[in-house]
């Protein structure tokens, strides 16, 4: 049926709503540039009720598969696509998109001009919008547009209890703060050895340490940062425990904990393609990325930080290390899912760091 | 500045001449490279033989060499210029071939030049296939099992090992020359001994076939620091086993995961590291559909046609970045040039499809085999873009101007369903159109089709998509709703009028009534995750948001030349961005429709708005509405703007230049026979007819032989010499389907000299900048001969005659910028072949070599300036004391069972130039950059028809003077022996211990002279002759008077010293004038 998303600034995109005249939903609209990796985007809990366009017209081609879930559950907001493909062809396939979003409850804007609305986020900056049906009453549309964006998005994603994924004796040990961790992070670790004990992101600097972990891992997660004020303030008991690796959320936290700042960008950074730059080595890798804040590099002076990556495309933050303690955190996704695979070795590095550092 | 300080001088090697597998792509890389050197205010060296470049242009380079591509020649530019650094990965395999053999001879650092960009060592580890195996093997990277052979025991040794079938390819070589998938020792046999021939080194590969698999590639770039990023990744819509450049490629990748696509990205960069490569490469994958097996199947240590069609698809200039990282810069420092905020590292994301398909010479060729496999058939491609598959892929159909607008060929609907069916496993140039035919009919489901083709199933459900719309079409009513629903699914407004009987013209007012309109894209490179600069555009259907920013200044519309063929190659996109060059410098906003990624004229900084789009009525007059610019010129983008000249006149546009009712003057026989009679003026006598017993009676009349073809034909498409009645019978029923609306001509042939001229007109005065001399007598097509300027046999009476006539011919015309005059001097007499009031095939060459920017004048006398305002007076221009000569340069190395015999029917794909103060060297320079061999000693062999036995005796003693060894088939050594000369007589094929193909084969001929008898009935040991000499690289001259002229050639050059090189600014300035 035919459906539209109003944007808060009452701009209108017309489309054929997936679902019927119930799949209304609002949320912060954004734009991902990735051109593979759907469903990875859709079960990536840092999209906790985002509205996500994707640019690439021809979603769907490849169908769903449960090995590419990043999480238990999509917590996507909805989806706005160009075309979801109706007969999608691939040996690993399990079902189609359409199937996914109606087992995954996903609300879907489609025949949609993505590109005239990633246009619209580009220059107006990220908003609040709604996908309802051509019909829905503009009382009904207000009224949704006035709901606020919510605030506990890391509460509705994070492991609700503590897991641990075991490792055979004398594995690096990391304990990981679940602030809406992907998949293919735990799976990177594991790769590489280590026994991994996942803790809910309320977990308190003690009970933390209690699991005596080699080293500790803050996880990536939706939302403004300065929402977990208890994230920041159990981290920053943490600092100078044991080796830290951030990922995106994690990253940020890691860094409001050391006493910097983070603000919101205005359309974020979202896609497979981002460029960033090793300050240290002179190269450049691309990178997936997925964030709406960043790290205000000036609030980091006279910090004992060092600022190790930027983003080539607007030159912010994407990475910093600690001067002295074996701490460091990168803005982008090293575990790609969907994206390039160009910066795993910093889990190597993280492991390194753990090793060293053997209490 | 370039970063590297050492650098001022960069010698930069172009491709050389136009063949299958090495097209225009290489003009436009390499003129971005020199405008990108030039940039950073290095001086610029180039050397390219091919004179229809954009690149040869002077205000490319600062020294531009249009000298053959030798190693000889090159070093010899190299001693004079001393450059300081050498740029050949921006020339094609040839270019890179010739940078390799220049490193080898020692005189890159005798003349202390560096080789820019990726190392020798570095191209020779992606080269050679035993290095390339050992470095994948290094790193893990799995390529199918394989060994290199030098000879067929070995080759039979891994296939009784390893089994079949098998893949053949030879190292070193152009698009898979000589390569081919064997699936018996038989073919292994036949194969590997044709490919151990091409490659240069000597080798060919025999690899397991890993046919059927998806064939994937990635453009990958790398810096000096090692920074790897990926521009562009492409599927195969054809699985492996069809040379990428034959087969339809889409991009991105569509039926890849995303854990598949990172899996070959970071193989690629894992490749691109281990092999050092500075600079772009490609890098081919065979991935298998079932599991996540995958294999290295090729790199391209250099840019290349998938490179072009990269950059095009995304926006992203490889080659100017290249050349950035070749000069040292790392990504990081480019800008990237089409936001002017981001920089060039970093990977495009792109947020519509885009497709590429291949043009192939099958509609020249009739003969030839049309299926598809390993080595490359087709001479040029288009591309097209749009948000969905169907759209593409259809505007990609309607782009290729072979007479189809929707996946559907008239001659199908003549095919049983069983036929249809048992084709759909043959692989070839039309299976796209079965596949549509197939799902139209309903005579296989998308599974069974895609369990035959290997075609992936997605590709199959599209294609059903458009096939489905199409029967809906034909079995509903036209209304707004299924009329938006075919314009969504992208079915042209013809291809609508075809299905439901409605007039098109009425589509297009029910289109406008309801508001169903194309929107407009930018291409960007970044989804339009930044703002950018680029006016580079495409439509859409599946849009609602136009980003066009329709300006209020003066604009017009040039109509590019759409896909390399033969006929019609990279001349006319040097002529479009000439005359883009033009309107620009004159203030004017200039707009291109063109849809050839391989072009100039495609690049995004060339005109100041690109539209990428088919050039069909439609589509051009969507842009019109669009742009609303002041007028149309057409006169530049050869016969496919010429032949949408009148459509768009109708629909109330604008033609600059000579009108659409001039043009029908000149095409139309009847009205163009009115015309010279009023003027006096002779053209052979010939007729028009429209059935089979008009032709008889008229060719009768005129008097065998006769020359039949079709009206309204470029490149002198099923033009044939017909000697008798029961030949044009034959030709009447075989090669043209006569009509009341396609007439056939019927003209008497002339053996004359055919001399051609390029002039301006502006309806008062005519410039004519230089009148072309064949050497061939006219029967062989102006396009496959060779032509010298300023002519060296024509008396002035003649000369004057040509003048005056192509004066009066212009002004009777009212033509209004260039046209082109085809004449033949018959006994002193001057007649009139054909006059075409556009710019032509030789307008390049003569404005090179003449130093009169022709298009440019012309463009500007079409916009209403006169010649005398611009500093013209009418005449011949009088002639440079130098002599150019322009050679064609045929592909036959990569068509099996054409014949290489020329006629009237063009068969070349590509031209060089040779110019020189003496005229011999300047045919040698041609012939030499043509690729000719010419012995200097040795054995000839004469077989000729019974007609050239007078002719021919003088000639053979000539070669005979000059110390050559003379063999001939019985008749002929007979004719010479009569004369006295000692000719040993050879056999015809089979007979066994002088039979003529064996001994061609052990090298014991070294050049053949060989015409045809008269008709068209193929003689089969003549043929096989010549197919022969193309296999194993033996001139083979099928016209006397090319005969005449390698004799010439040797006798000259007994005294003089072969290699003499001088920049074009040189002769045009005219220094140096002594060789």
């Amino acid at each position: 049926m035919k459906g539209k998303l109003v944007l808060q600034d009452g701009t209108v995109f017309r489309g054929q709503l997936f679902g019927g005249a119930n799949a209304t939903t609002e949320g912060e609209v954004v734009f991902n540039t990735g051109m593979t990796g759907y469903q990875e985007i859709l079960t990536d809990p840092s999209y906790c009720r985002q509205i996500v366009t994707l640019t690439y017209p021809l979603i769907g081609n490849y169908g769903t598969a449960k090995q590419f879930n990043q999480s238990r559950k999509s917590f996507v907001g909805g989806l706005i696509v160009g075309e979801v493909c109706e007969k999608p062809s691939s040996s690993s396939m399990q079902k189609t998109l359409a199937e996914f979003l109606i087992a995954e409850k996903i609300s879907c804007l489609y025949e949609v001009d993505t590109r005239a609305l990633t246009r619209k986020i580009r220059s107006s900056g990220t908003m609040k919008g709604v996908i309802v049906s051509e019909y829905t009453s503009q009382g009904t549309i207000d009224e949704m547009m006035a709901l606020p964006i919510r605030k506990n998005v890391v509460e509705m994603v994070t492991t609700p209890v503590s897991y641990t994924l075991d490792a055979p004796d004398g594995a690096p040990y990391v304990v990981t703060v679940d602030f809406g961790i992907k998949k293919n992070i735990l799976d990177a670790l594991r790769k590489l050895g280590c026994k991994i004990t996942v803790v809910p992101a309320k977990a308190t600097a003690e009970e933390i340490l209690a699991l005596n972990p080699d080293g500790i891992f803050l996880s990536n997660g939706p939302g403004d940062p300065k929402d977990v004020p208890n994230a920041i303030r159990e981290v920053k008991k943490l600092i100078g425990q044991r080796p830290i690796f951030g990922i995106c959320l994690g990253h940020q936290i890691l860094a409001l904990a050391m006493g910097a700042d983070t603000y919101k960008l205005k359309f974020g950074h979202r896609g497979s393609n981002q460029p960033v730059k090793n300050l240290e080595t002179g190269k450049v890798a691309i990178t997936a990325q997925n964030h709406g804040y960043a790290i205000d590099e000036k609030s980091l002076a006279g910090l004992p930080v060092k600022v190790t990556h930027i983003s080539l495309n607007d030159g912010t933050v994407e990475g910093f290390r600690h001067t002295q303690l074996p701490i460091s955190s990168v803005q982008y996704h090293p575990e790609a899912a969907p994206g390039p695979n160009d910066s795993v070795h910093l889990f190597d590095e993280f492991i390194f760091n753990m090793q060293r550092f053997k209490p | 500045m370039p970063k590297k300080k050492n650098l001022n001088k960069i010698l930069v090697i172009g491709s050389g001449p136009i063949i299958i597998g090495q097209a225009a792509e290489f003009d436009y890389a390499g003129s971005q490279a020199c405008r990108s050197l030039k940039e950073e205010g290095l001086e610029v060296v180039l050397v390219n033989s091919n004179p229809a470049t954009i690149m040869t242009d002077v205000n490319i380079a600062d020294r531009v060499y249009i000298e053959p591509l030798t190693v000889e020649f090159l070093t010899a530019i190299i001693e004079k210029e001393r450059p300081d650094g050498l740029l050949a990965t921006l020339g094609g395999q040839a270019g890179l071939n010739l940078a390799v053999q220049l490193a080898e001879s020692g005189a890159l650092e005798k003349f202390n030049v560096e080789l820019l960009g990726t190392s020798i060592k570095a191209i020779k580890k992606a080269e050679d296939r035993e290095l390339f195996k050992e470095t994948m093997e290094k790193i893990g990277e799995p390529i199918p099992e394989s060994t290199i052979v030098e000879d067929i025991h070995a080759a039979i040794d891994f296939a009784n090992k390893i089994g079949y079938p098998l893949i053949v390819r030879p190292a070193y070589t152009l698009g898979g020359t000589g390569g081919g998938i064997a699936n018996n020792e038989e073919e292994l046999f036949e194969i590997t001994l044709r490919g151990l021939k091409y490659s240069m080194i000597g080798q060919v590969l025999i690899e397991r076939s890993i046919a059927g698999w998806k064939e994937i590639e990635y453009e990958v770039m790398r810096d000096g620091n090692d920074t790897c990023i990926t521009i562009c990744s492409m599927e195969n819509f054809d699985p492996v086993g069809v040379h990428t450049g034959d087969s339809i490629v889409v991009a991105p990748t569509q039926t890849l995961t995303d854990q598949e696509y990172q899996l070959l990205r970071s193989a690629s960069l894992k490749i691109i590291r281990a092999l050092e490569i500075e600079g772009g490469c490609n890098i081919q994958f065979a991935l298998d559909p079932k599991s996540q097996n995958y294999y290295v199947i090729e790199v391209n240590p250099r840019v290349s046609r998938s490179s072009a069609l990269a950059s095009k698809a995304t926006g992203y200039p490889i080659a100017k970045v290249s050349v950035k990282i070749a000069v040292g810069y790392t990504l990081d420092e480019i800008v990237n040039a089409v936001t002017k905020k981001t920089k060039a590292c970093f990977e495009p994301s792109v947020d519509y499809i885009v497709v590429k398909f291949p043009r192939w010479p099958f509609d020249k060729f009739v003969y030839a085999d049309t299926t598809l496999g390993t080595q490359m058939k087709a001479t040029g491609e288009v591309m097209s873009l749009d948000r969905s598959f169907e759209g593409a892929i259809l505007k990609a159909v309607r782009s290729l101007e072979i007479g189809v607008n929707r996946l559907h060929m008239d001659k199908m609907d003549e095919w049983d369903d069983e036929k249809i069916r048992k084709r759909l496993s043959r692989i070839d140039d039309e299976r796209l159109f079965l596949i549509a035919e197939a799902l139209r009919r309903n005579i296989a489901t998308p599974e069974e089709i895609s369990d035959i083709t290997k075609i992936d199933r997605w590709f199959i459900d599209k294609i059903k998509n458009i096939t489905d719309m199409e029967v809906r079409l034909q079995k509903g009513e036209l209304n707004a709703k299924t009329l938006r629903e075919a314009k969504l699914i992208g079915l042209a407004d013809k291809s609508i009028s075809e299905l439901t009987g409605v007039h098109v013209d009425e589509i297009r007012n029910m289109r406008k009534q309801f508001k169903i309109l194309p929107v407009y894209k930018m291409v960007d490179t970044c989804a339009a995750e930044f703002e950018a600069a680029t006016p580079y555009y495409y439509s859409t259907y599946r849009g609602e948001v136009d980003e066009v920013e329709v300006s209020n200044k003066r604009k017009i519309l040039v109509l590019g030349s759409g896909p390399i063929r033969i006929g019609q190659g990279v001349e006319f996109d040097y002529c479009s961005v000439h005359s883009v060059w033009a309107l620009r410098e004159a203030g004017i906003e200039a707009i291109i429709i063109n849809n050839n990624p391989e072009t100039v004229s495609t690049d995004f900084d060339i005109s100041d708005k690109l539209y990428f789009e088919p050039l069909t009525t439609e589509d051009v007059l969507n842009i019109i509405d669009k742009e609303k610019p002041e007028g149309v010129i057409v006169q530049f983008g050869g016969q496919t703007a010429i032949n949408l000249a009148a459509s768009l006149a109708e629909a109330g546009v604008k033609i600059f230049g000579t009108s659409v009712d001039d043009i029908d003057r000149a095409e139309d026989r009847e009205r163009f026979d009115e015309m010279l009679t009023e003027l006096k003026i002779a053209r052979p006598k010939g007729i028009s007819v429209t059935n089979l017993d008009d032709a008889i009676i008229g060719a009768q009349n005129i008097g065998y032989p006769v020359m039949v073809r079709p009206s309204y034909v470029l490149g002198g498409r099923a033009m044939e010499i017909v000697y008798n009645e029961e030949e044009l019978r034959d030709y009447m029923s075989r090669a043209v389907k006569v009509t009341p609306d396609h007439p056939v001509l019927v003209d008497r042939y002339m053996q004359g000299t055919e001399v051609e001229v390029d002039a301006i007109s502006d309806g008062v005065d005519v410039v004519i900048p230089g009148i072309m001399e064949h050497v061939e007598r006219a029967g062989v097509h102006s396009g496959d001969s060779i032509a010298v300027y300023p002519p060296q046999t024509l008396p002035s009476k003649v000369i004057y005659t040509i003048t005056d006539y192509t004066k009066r011919l212009a002004l009777a015309l009212n033509v209004k910028g260039l046209l082109n005059i085809q004449y033949v001097v018959a006994d002193g007499k001057v007649y009139v072949i054909e006059v075409n009031p556009r710019s032509s095939r030789t307008v390049p060459f003569l404005s090179k070599v003449t130093d009169i920017k022709m298009v440019n004048v012309a463009t500007r006398v079409a916009l209403g300036k006169t010649l005398k305002e611009l500093g013209y007076y009418s005449g011949l221009v009088e002639p440079k004391p130098y002599v150019a000569v322009k050679a064609p340069v045929f592909s036959f190395a990569k068509m099996q069972d054409v014949d290489i015999s020329l006629g009237p029917e063009m068969k070349s794909t590509g031209e060089v130039m040779g110019i020189d103060y003496h005229y011999a060297r300047a045919l040698y320079k041609a012939i030499t950059g043509a690729g000719m061999n010419i012995p200097k000693h040795g054995c000839i062999l004469f077989t000729v028809a019974d007609k050239d036995k007078e002719e021919m005796k003088q000639l053979a003693r000539a070669f005979s003077e000059l110390g050559f060894k003379i063999v001939a088939t019985e008749g002929t050594a007979k004719a010479l022996h009569s004369i006295g000369i000692d000719a040993e007589i050879v056999g015809k094929v089979h007979q066994r211990s002088t039979d003529i193909i064996q001994m061609i084969k052990l090298g014991k001929i070294h050049m053949v002279v060989n015409t045809q008898a008269p008709g068209k009935h193929i003689a089969k040991d003549g043929f096989r002759i010549r197919r022969a000499t193309v296999e194993l690289g033996v001139p083979c001259l099928t016209s006397l008077d090319t005969a005449w002229e390698v004799m010439r050639v040797l006798t000259f050059m007994r005294d003089r010293r072969l290699v003499y090189s001088l920049a074009i600014q040189d002769y045009v300035g005219g220094g140096d004038a002594l060789a």
